[in-house]
């Protein structure tokens, strides 16, 4: 079975297409509307991305391959990604990490049984004043201590 | 007070909404431009007002736009870099969320100056929120008659495209970026061509960051003079300092070109957290040779920083203090570069990688002797071998480190 949009995807896709002198072009922001709808560029998801552009599937796995943002399996409802880089890890990083491991039960690159939570470590998000950092989905939260990571990881719905 | 260019209204509610920035002045440059100047006259005072590239390389603006030939029949395209991925940088962050419209500004005007009529925005994909407030933002503009066709009755047409990366640091350089921009991995290109001649779909193509194109507004309001008085005559105006690490208070502070170091995190920073001892600086980002504590009462500006062996690079300070593990600040450094190397060119893969194994292998505890030579040796391997800066970017700091804590990576070892 081939995977389907609704109609309000697919005329954000037509719209996004619209806006490059060459269809090829719009693979990036097309592979994040795909990914929006369907939580991963699995195979199937590829065989889609390269009929929408008229390309061929290798070099949408080319693309996808090289970018850290697609998912090539699906996350959880929430994807907590810590910094790991230099400002952050100075200022505890590490500790953040190991809390969010135990309080989940998981290690970087494991998602939770009941699908709820992926966890990452990422590298320099852009938020290095508020050092610790973490993104949960496309929020950034900083300042973070054990406190603030209960305060935000319980209050989600 | 020292004269803010780009951050003065920051702290304004909903400065980023259209109806709030018009009210201060907002697009009173790009009409200024669009009715009153020609872009020769515009070129000229960007030129005049010696504005440094913001992202790194601190090329001068003016100078870029003036490569690009203007007797084509190709289209030309504007590409804005807002990829912001030099780990300690957070400054386009700011300017994004708080004064899109300045920075859109910046860019009708530097686009009709060379004769541009689409842009993009190259902004990385985890400003996912920021994005869309652009989006909002290029809509407003629209509405108002400031993008589209025949922009103030000026004749000129400008289109404006946001494009979201998807997490990939290389995309930070110009030729990366033009290749993601057309849908491929972000491999740069063999330069010269130079983008300004062959960019964008083979198209000559200007790329500027964001802190940058954002000066041009002002630059056209006040003029150049006013501009390099505010900053240093051959490197003008003010930046926006990310500092972050151990100081008492890690944030953005907007100064002029050529403030001291010292100054920056002693008297605008607060100091040191904790009262701790200062151990080191890195001045512009992870990719800038470090500073020891004693060399950094130093102007912060282009040349400055390049004769101390260093570079301002995006303005990101990143403070050390005397707790901080020297190996530490290395493993992190050497782990970032190895990840992000596209691996195109072998010198900067196969180099990345091996300085990331043994400087972990030191970190386990299972240092031997000659690793740090093989370090330096690795590294020096990389400088000016690859297509893209990325190798030098690596190098760099690996190489300063080695040179200025040889002693303390030492003893990790013994």
């Amino acid at each position: 079975m081939s995977l389907e949009f609704s109609d309000k995807t697919k005329k954000t896709i037509d719209k996004i297409i619209a806006r490059y002198p060459q269809k090829e072009a719009a693979l990036l922001p097309v592979l994040h509307v795909i990914q929006k709808e369907f939580g991963q560029i699995s195979e199937e998801e590829e065989i889609l991305a390269a009929s929408l552009l008229g390309i061929s599937q290798v070099k949408v796995r080319e693309v996808v391959s090289f970018y850290t943002m697609f998912n090539r399996k699906a996350v959880g409802k929430y994807h907590i990604q810590v910094c790991s880089n230099l400002t952050c890890t100075l200022m505890g990083a590490a500790n953040i990490l190991n809390f969010i491991e135990e309080k989940l039960g998981i290690k970087p690159g494991e998602t939770t049984s009941d699908k709820r939570f992926t966890l990452s470590t990422v590298e320099c998000l852009g938020a290095c004043e508020q050092a610790p950092s973490m993104m949960v989905n496309f929020d950034y939260h900083g300042h973070l201590d054990k406190e603030k990571i209960n305060e935000i990881l319980d209050n989600l719905e | 007070m020292k004269e803010k260019v780009l951050s003065e209204h920051f702290s304004i509610d909903n400065f980023f909404k259209l109806d709030v920035y018009l009210k201060h002045n907002g697009y009173q440059a790009v009409k200024k431009a669009l009715t009153e100047l020609n872009p020769e006259k515009i070129l000229k005072e960007a030129k005049a007002a010696n504005l440094r590239g913001r992202g790194g390389a601190g090329f001068p603006a003016g100078v870029k736009w003036g490569f690009v030939p203007q007797n084509g029949d190709k289209p030309k395209y504007m590409c804005v870099n807002a990829d912001e991925g030099e780990p300690g940088t957070i400054k386009d962050r700011y300017i994004m969320t708080h004064n899109p419209h300045l920075l859109l500004e910046g860019i009708i005007i530097s686009s009709y100056c060379v004769g541009i009529n689409t842009a993009y925005i190259y902004i990385r994909g985890e400003y996912e929120n920021i994005a869309l407030r652009l989006e909002t933002a290029i809509d407003e503009a629209f509405q108002k008659g400031f993008l589209g066709k025949d922009i103030l009755g000026s004749g000129f047409d400008l289109d404006i495209t946001i494009h979201r990366g998807a997490g990939a640091y290389i995309c930070g350089e110009e030729t990366a970026l033009l290749e993601s921009l057309e849908g491929k991995r972000g491999n740069p290109r063999l330069k010269p061509p130079f983008p300004a001649s062959i960019g964008l779909f083979q198209c000559p193509t200007v790329i500027n960051n964001v802190e940058t194109l954002a000066n041009i507004p002002s630059i056209i309001l006040k003029g150049a003079e006013w501009f390099c008085a505010l900053g240093l005559p051959n490197d003008g105006g003010t930046r926006i300092f990310g500092v972050s690490g151990m100081v008492k208070n890690p944030g953005i502070y907007e100064l002029p070109v050529g403030t001291n170091l010292k100054d920056l995190i002693f008297k605008y920073a607060g100091g040191m957290k904790e009262g701790k001892k200062l151990k080191a600086v890195i001045p512009g980002g992870m990719s800038s040779p470090i500073l020891k504590a004693d060399e950094i009462d130093i102007t912060m500006d282009s040349d400055t920083l390049m004769k101390a062996d260093s570079m301002i690079g995006s303005g990101a300070v990143i403070v050390l203090d005397e707790d901080t593990s020297i190996l530490d600040v290395l493993t992190i450094i050497t782990k970032f570069y190895s990840h992000e190397s596209c691996g195109q060119c072998t010198p900067c893969r196969i180099g990345n990688s091996w300085i990331k194994k043994i400087v972990t292998r030191i970190s386990r505890g299972e240092g031997k002797d000659g690793d740090i030579d093989n370090i330096a040796r690795l590294a020096s391997n990389m400088v000016g071998k690859t297509l893209c800066p990325l190798g030098d970017a690596a190098a760099m700091p690996i190489l300063s480190i080695v040179k200025k804590f040889r002693d303390e990576l030492e003893t990790s070892i013994k």
